[in-house]
C-alpha cells in the first residue's frame, strides 16, 4: 500500500444514503480471500472525493463509492456476505 | 441545485448546526458547540460528516469525531487546524458564534463505547486522535467500569482538554518534549508503555484506538503483540490530508 489510506469508518456518512442500517459495524467477508472483518476495519483510500475500500488481508476492492451531481455509484462486487447483527 | 436534488433523491438527513460558543485547546485547535435542532443523541466514538458550503455552491466536507457526550440538541467537535486544508482553517479561525454549518450524524457504529458495556477499558489516542476517546471518558459514570486512557502527544502545548487529563486513570505520553518533572524521556509509544501505564490483557479490556494511520498500525500491532485478543482492539485512522 503506496497511497495514504484511512480506514472504514468514514464510509458511515456517504453510506447512510444507501443504507437505513450502520454498514460500518457489520461484517463484511471478502470476496478475494475469505477473510471476515468489520466494515470499519477495511482500508479506505480517495476519501472525500470517493471512496475505495480494500480488505486488511489481501489488499482486493471491497468496494467503491462515488457521488456526482448526476448520481452515486456502489460497487461491492468485492464483498461476497455482508452480515449485519443487532447490538 | 444539482446537489440538493441528489441529496433529496438519496434520503439522507442533514441537520443544520448554529454555533454557540468555541474553546481553544491549543494554539491550532479549538473545541466548537454546535446547537443543533432535532438532533437525535449519539454514542460516545460517533462522528459527523461536516459540510461548507460557499457562497459560489462549492462544498467541502470532512468527518469529526464528537468530543463531548450526548447533552440533548449541543454537540461539540475539536478541529486540529492543518495549514493550507480546506475546512479546518475556517473552523478553527474563521467561524463565529451564530454561523451555520450542515451535519450529518450521528454516523459510526462500531467504534463506539456504550455505557452498558461492563468491561474495562483501555483508550489510546494520538495527537487529535484524543477527541472520541474524550467523549467516552465524559460518558462514563464515576468509577465504573475501570479506564484507562493513554494519549500520545508531541509537547506539553499539544496537549487538548489539559483540564480535565488529571488524576491516575490517565496518562500523557510525550513524544518530543514533556514537561519538567516527567520522568519519562519523550518518545513514541513502545510495548514497554503499554506494559507500564495500560491495562493487561488477563483484564480482558476493550480497545480503542484512534490516531492518524501509522499510530494506528503501530499500537494495535504493540496491543495484540502484548496478548489482547484482536477481536477487542477497535481503531479509528485519520489521515494528514484534506483538513
Amino acid at each position: 500500500m503506496t497511497d495514504a489510506h484511512i480506514d472504514g469508518n468514514v464510509l458511515a456518512g456517504p453510506l447512510s444514503s444507501v443504507f437505513t442500517a450502520d454498514v460500518t459495524s457489520a461484517t463484511a467477508v471478502c470476496a478475494g480471500c475469505g477473510r471476515s472483518d468489520r466494515l470499519a476495519a477495511a482500508a479506505v483510500y480517495g476519501a472525500p472525493m470517493g471512496y475505495v475500500a480494500r480488505c486488511p488481508g489481501c489488499d482486493q476492492v471491497l468496494l467503491r463509492y462515488a457521488e456526482v451531481p448526476a448520481g452515486a455509484t456502489l460497487d461491492m462486487r468485492g464483498i461476497a456476505t455482508l452480515r449485519l447483527t443487532t447490538g | 441545485m444539482a446537489g440538493t436534488t441528489l441529496r433529496r433523491r438519496l434520503g439522507r438527513r442533514r441537520l443544520t448546526a448554529r454555533l454557540v460558543g468555541t474553546r481553544d485547546e491549543t494554539a491550532t485547535a479549538r473545541t466548537l458547540r454546535f446547537a443543533v435542532p432535532d438532533w437525535p443523541g449519539h454514542l460516545a466514538g460517533q462522528h459527523v460528516d461536516l459540510r461548507l458550503t460557499a457562497e459560489d455552491g462549492y462544498t467541502a466536507q470532512r468527518s469529526y469525531s464528537l468530543s463531548a457526550p450526548a447533552d440533548g440538541e449541543f454537540i461539540e467537535v475539536t478541529v486540529q487546524l492543518v495549514p493550507d486544508g480546506e475546512v479546518s482553517p475556517y473552523l478553527v479561525r474563521d467561524i463565529e458564534v451564530g454561523d451555520v454549518v450542515e451535519v450529518l450524524g450521528p454516523l459510526g457504529g462500531w467504534f463506539v463505547w456504550r455505557p452498558e458495556q461492563p468491561e474495562p477499558v483501555l483508550l489510546i489516542g494520538g495527537g487529535s486522535g484524543v477527541a472520541p476517546l474524550m467523549a467516552m471518558v465524559r460518558a462514563r459514570s464515576a468509577g465504573k467500569p475501570p479506564f484507562r486512557l493513554l494519549y500520545s502527544a508531541r509537547t506539553p502545548a499539544d496537549v487538548y482538554f489539559a483540564g480535565e487529563l488529571g488524576g491516575p486513570e490517565t496518562v500523557v505520553l510525550y513524544t518530543r518534549e514533556a514537561p519538567d518533572g516527567v520522568e519519562r524521556a519523550p518518545h513514541r509509544i513502545d510495548a514497554a508503555d503499554l506494559k507500564a501505564y495500560g491495562l493487561s490483557p488477563d483484564d480482558a479490556p476493550t480497545c480503542y484506538v484512534c490516531g492518524p494511520t501509522p499510530f494506528v498500525e503501530t499500537v494495535t500491532g504493540l496491543l495484540v503483540d502484548a496478548g489482547h485478543d484482536p477481536g477487542r482492539v477497535r481503531a479509528e485512522r485519520f489521515g494528514a490530508s484534506g483538513g
